[in-house]
């Protein structure tokens, strides 16, 4: 099994996995392959027995941090958690690089999410174990772009296609990390957002820089027929002075069966999940709709991840 | 081997006002940074870290008339040799500035300023929601790109204005 080293600052190496740009495409079509052998149930059910995961939420999560044990629980390993942030000891002051520093004596590999962005770099820094990132703030969540990345190639290849990302694309992380990962198999780059919540444009810079090609669309009804993937993201009630503003933009950026008369036949709709109003559920009995399979591959995704890193 | 200059060239030369008297007077040793960009010797002394609880004696001379950069700063540091780690801070503000190594009244080495890769400790993150903006035992920590500074911890990019960052 391949496994990145990344030598961390203070000179030791160790493997991490924190941001889909620390990936080339090679590394991820390596993953994304063993995430495929162990979808096809060719994988050692006790490849991780006697491993020990610790996963550290200091946000909440349902889906991201119950996949990953399910993940560790399927190749035979266990899974230590924190019951709440408000019990743990960062409530009482201790610093994230302690408690790493700490928890890295008790299992063999830690599964962070924190609202500051960089923290799952600075716990790489300090652990002496792997530490891979499930979300830091606004930051990277590179085990979603992965499975995402997964959950297309399930479909179609992935290199040149046309991806639509809609919604909150200002301050949404994982449709960030896909569309730098896009970036890698030379596809085009739609987007769709509310005034205020484009890509930034720092982004937006880097991705041209790229050679990647961006089409800003006003209406979801434009892009829709040019895309092979649709990928939607929430918008954040919290992002909108008042609830009607809220529903006047989240109501026009809705996925309907209406709305998609024009898609592509093999066109595919994808959501990072938990969906509020974006996607009408009429969507959900389409073809189109991909997102529970998508939310059902974080699993063997997750399992090739932490082989990788354990192994 | 390096012949010794007297200190002066055209730093030497600007400092003198317009009754020909100097503004800023010759040092015995030290450094002397010269060509800094007008208005900046003020942030250059601060990325040096020389505060009002330092003991080094300190000159500074601002909008001096230059004849390559029209006008020019220069800071003078008494009994103080900078090293180039130091010294090449000073490139993220001022990429032209020169750097004279002064021994009895002497230039003694004369080298420019080098844009470093890394830069820690010196810039604080802008982003607010970056983890270095904590209590967490870390410097700051920022890889220099051609976009600017990118933090490592967070990608924040600081693409102008550098000074207003500096800790």
């Amino acid at each position: 099994m391949h496994t990145f080293y990344r030598i961390g600052w203070r000179g030791k190496a160790t493997r991490h996995i924190i941001s889909i740009g620390d990936f080339d495409r090679r590394q991820i079509d390596r993953l994304l392959d063993n995430a495929k052998r162990i979808d096809a149930q060719k994988f050692d059910k006790n490849a991780l027995f006697g491993k020990i995961l610790a996963t550290l939420f200091f946000e909440p999560s349902t889906r991201t941090r119950m996949s990953f044990e399910a993940a560790m629980a399927r190749l035979g390993g266990t899974s230590l958690s924190v019951g709440s942030v408000e019990a743990c000891s960062m409530a009482k002051g201790e610093t994230l690089a302690d408690t790493v520093r700490v928890v890295s004596g008790y299992a063999d590999a830690i599964v962070i999410r924190h609202p500051k962005e960089g923290a799952a770099r600075l716990a790489a820094q300090f652990a002496t174990v792997p530490v891979i990132n499930a979300g830091d703030g606004a930051g990277q969540h590179p085990s979603q772009t992965l499975l995402d990345l997964y959950t297309i190639r399930q479909s179609m290849k992935l290199d040149e296609i046309n991806v639509a990302l809609v919604g909150d694309l200002r301050y949404g992380r994982t449709a960030h990390s896909l569309a730098s990962a896009l970036s890698l198999y030379g596809a085009n780059l739609h987007t769709v957002s509310p005034k205020g919540l484009e890509l930034p444009a720092s982004l937006l810079a880097e991705l041209t820089g790229k050679g990647m090609r961006v089409t800003d669309y006003n209406s979801i009804g434009d892009a829709i027929p040019e895309v092979d993937v649709i990928y939607v993201t929430r918008i954040q009630r919290e992002r909108f002075p008042d609830s009607a503003s809220y529903f006047d933009v989240t109501s026009s950026y809705r996925i309907t069966p209406e709305t998609l008369a024009n898609a592509r036949e093999h066109a595919i709709v994808l959501h990072p999940l938990p969906r509020v109003d974006e996607i009408d559920p009429r969507v959900d009995s389409l073809p189109h709709a991909k997102y529970f399979n998508q939310s059902r591959n974080g699993v063997p995704v997750r399992m090739a991840m932490l082989q990788q890193v354990m192994q | 081997m390096k012949r010794a200059e007297s200190e002066g060239g055209e730093g030497g030369n600007a400092e003198k006002g317009e009754n020909e008297g100097l503004l800023v007077r010759r040092i015995r040793s030290g450094t002397v940074i010269d060509h800094i960009a007008a208005g900046e010797a003020l942030n250059v002394v601060k990325i040096l870290g020389i505060t009002g609880t330092t003991t080094e004696a300190l000159s500074i001379a601002t909008n001096v008339p230059s004849g390559q950069m029209g006008k020019k700063d220069i800071v003078k540091l008494n009994n103080r040799e900078l090293s180039k780690q130091e010294v090449d801070r000073i490139a993220l503000i001022s990429p032209h500035a020169t750097i004279n190594i002064i021994r009895n009244f002497k230039v003694c080495e004369k080298k420019g300023v080098e844009i470093p890769d890394v830069v820690e400790g010196l810039v604080r993150c802008p982003n607010p929601g970056c983890i270095t903006n904590t209590n967490e035992p870390i410097a700051s920590r920022f890889s220099v790109t051609g976009k600017g500074l990118r933090c490592a911890y967070c990608d924040w990019i600081i693409g102008h204005d550098i000074t207003s960052y500096i800790l």
